[in-house]
């Protein structure tokens, strides 16, 4: 079984009907669980929920220390390539775009690479557009093995893969695969996909998967907030997570909640997803999943992302841009969203310490023996 | 001729079946369990089953136990 | 209400095994059965005691599952030509895999458990393994083909009661087999504990054998494991451990 089949049988599911069956009391006994199902998640992802949120985020705070302490994990995106072969409606670099197009030579590589070491950051993640011409997986692999050299952990965000070739780059020395599904609800999927290899739902749903069956320490998933009902595609990530989890019990699952930000073409959200609602997916996925870890990028606030620090996040990005190059050069216009959190690294490290927290660039080294 | 019972060796006159081992030590068929040679032996398989010298036996019942 | 516990085919109305060893005298064991309501009984493959003439099996009534354990075993061979020697008595497919290489705590092999039972499970046994509480064990038994784990409560015979509740609770939540607490329970209570928490049945020997009273001990177990299976069932109300709120953690919401 994958979670492509496991998640058919739930497309029918009636998330109205069960929302309104939710009770406060069936909330209250939820809190004082030690360990809660699939149920009781969604009970908690369930507008009458939203009463408890501050139960809800007492009980995450606590779980989150027990689990991780008093620690936030640092990592800055590095976009190699914006080709892309995708329509994805809600995407800068979707492929009808008149963005500039740009692929970092090996040289940009490296440069871009000893300007973010700088900053003493020793995790990075490497993004690519959808296009296996111009950045094949030999090119990615080959920008992996330069990377290398500075960073102790490299996550890959690219394009699905095969189980081989994510063991290859695996192989080269990326350590974690970040993968979004965007959408975990099938139809809207297709409607918002609507040309390029991404278009299949199935092959996509599955991608995580492979990577940890080639090897990955850690797999990172998400879904697109704003695009369908938050509440569903909320328990649909972490559904995933948690099949990911029982059946690779030695691999590091973690989540990210990215909202829809502004994008080139103007795309609107589809649907809202206010800071409650974020809080409340946190928090009930914290209690859902207390040993996986959060992301929560620049996408978001300087004040929320503080804010939110306590509350079950376990990592963040950190002196982002989404524009390939962007670490050297200025800024252009060819972004994939907008960054909403500007603060350099340093200024993210005095704020983190600032709230009793640890920043750490450096939790996990593969050793390839 | 001799033949090791239980990791003892014992004497016997004259070749005879697992059956006849048995019941002249008035144990009851039904309750043990034997193993020929470190074979398994069926119940159905007592009067036929010859004890030559040599031969290991065990001879096992259910005892309590937790 | 129709609540079975089913293993190997057979649906259990009762969750309580219990043990034939260490009773004084075994002529009582059909009246502990019958006072505890019992269906499982657990016997031992032993050589035969040409002296005495005793056997067990006349205490025990037609209709109770017999549960032989492969006792003695040190490893997994010896595990496995005992349950083989056990099948051949005609009593069923039910085997307690006990592999105990160690005679001062008498703390079963994890390892020669799991070979032994995938050996076991493939010749059609029904396969309930003895083991240290251990999550990655009882995978790799469920894995192997194991009817049920039976962790241990706390070490043999040492009416502890149930020390490795932690531990067992992680079993019961991540282990797609009925989990069947063995060992140690050494009062109704202790088992009354376990069922509230969700294990599939409790195994208990000496904490019946050795009382003043087995007949009546018998009963005690009986209703404690069905009190605790009850409690289970019915959803065990919230109990108010979480600290409360010092101060408000969501109050940038509304800011």
């Amino acid at each position: 079984m994958n979670f492509y089949s496991k998640i058919l049988n739930l497309q029918n599911f009636d998330f109205n009907t069960f929302f309104k069956n939710v009770t406060k009391s069936q909330i209250f006994k939820i809190l004082e669980k030690n360990r809660i199902d699939e149920n009781d998640f969604l009970a908690l992802l369930s507008p009458v929920a939203e009463d408890y949120l501050e139960d809800m985020a007492q009980k995450s705070k606590i779980l989150t220390q027990n689990n991780f302490g008093k620690t936030i994990s640092l990592y800055t995106p590095l976009y190699l390539s914006n080709y892309c072969k995708n329509r994805c409606v809600y995407c800068g670099f979707n492929t009808e775009s008149k963005q500039l197009r740009k692929q970092l030579s090996f040289d940009d590589v490296y440069k871009e690479a000893s300007i973010i070491s700088s900053t003493g950051l020793k995790h990075i993640l490497i993004l690519t557009g959808d296009s296996r011409e111009k950045s094949s997986v030999q090119y990615i692999k080959k920008c992996i093995e330069i990377l290398k050299e500075f960073f102790d952990s490299i996550a890959i965000e690219i394009y699905a893969l095969e189980t081989d070739e994510y063991k290859e780059l695996n192989d080269a020395g990326a350590d974690s695969l970040t993968i979004y599904q965007e959408t975990y609800n099938e139809s809207l999927y297709k409607d918002l996909h609507l040309k390029g290899p991404k278009r299949d739902y199935e092959y996509r749903i599955n991608a995580p998967e492979r990577g940890a069956v080639a090897g990955m320490h850690s797999i990172n998933i998400a879904a697109l907030l704003g695009l369908d009902d938050f509440r569903r595609d909320a328990f649909f990530t972490g559904i995933h997570a948690d099949y990911l989890q029982q059946k690779y019990p030695a691999v590091e699952i973690g989540i990210s909640m990215p909202r829809i930000r502004p994008v080139d073409g103007g795309f609107k959200p589809l649907h809202n997803v206010s800071d409650r609602n974020l809080l409340q997916f946190i928090t009930a996925f914290r209690i859902f999943m207390p040993r996986c870890g959060i992301t929560i990028s620049t996408r978001e606030n300087e004040k929320l992302r503080d804010n939110l620090l306590p509350l079950g996040v376990t990592k963040m990005s950190a002196g982002s841009t989404t524009t390939v190059g962007g670490h050297s050069d200025s800024e252009d216009e060819s972004k994939q969203f907008e960054i909403s959190d500007k603060r350099s690294v340093s200024d993210m490290m005095s704020a983190i310490k600032s709230f009793g927290y640890q920043p750490v660039f450096k939790d996990w080294e593969q050793l390839n023996l | 001729m001799e033949i090791i019972v239980n990791g003892s060796s014992e004497n016997l006159n004259k070749s005879c079946s697992i059956y006849d081992y048995i019941t002249n030590k008035g144990l009851t068929p039904e309750k043990i369990v034997i193993e020929h040679n470190y074979n398994i032996i069926p119940m159905d398989k007592y009067k036929t089953t010859i004890l030559n010298d040599n031969d290991k036996i065990e001879v096992l019942n259910f005892v309590g136990g937790g | 209400m129709n609540d079975f516990l089913e293993i190997g085919n057979i649906k259990l109305k009762s969750r309580l095994f219990t043990g034939s060893g260490k009773y004084s005298d075994d002529s009582i064991i059909p009246d502990v059965l019958e006072s505890s309501g019992s269906q499982v009984i657990t016997v031992a493959l032993r050589r035969v005691d040409f002296n005495a003439n005793e056997n067990v099996m006349t205490h025990i009534p037609k209709d109770t599952v017999l549960l032989p354990n492969t006792s003695g075993a040190r490893n997994s061979e010896e595990a496995i030509r005992i349950a083989r020697l056990a099948r051949s008595a005609g009593c069923g497919d039910w085997i307690k895999i006990e592999v105990i290489p160690d005679n001062r705590y008498l703390m079963p092999d994890g390892y020669e458990t799991v070979k032994a039972t995938e050996v076991l499970a493939n010749e059609g046994f029904i396969v309930l393994p003895y083991i240290n509480p251990d999550l990655i064990i009882g995978k790799q038994l469920h894995s192997a083909g194991a009817a049920a784990v039976m962790p241990l409560g706390s070490p043999i015979g040492s009416n502890r009661g149930f020390r490795t509740e932690e531990i067992v609770r992680i079993m019961i939540e991540e282990i797609d087999l009925p989990i069947i607490v063995d060992a140690g329970i050494g009062k109704p209570s202790d088992a009354t504990k376990a069922m509230e928490m969700g294990a599939a049945a409790c195994l208990v020997n000496t904490a019946i054998a050795v009382a003043d009273n087995p007949v009546l001990m018998g009963r005690a177990f009986g209703n404690a494991v069905k009190s605790g299976r009850d409690g289970f069932l019915a959803g065990i109300g919230a109990q108010n451990t979480n600290a409360s709120a010092s101060s408000p953690l969501t109050g940038f919401l509304d800011e």
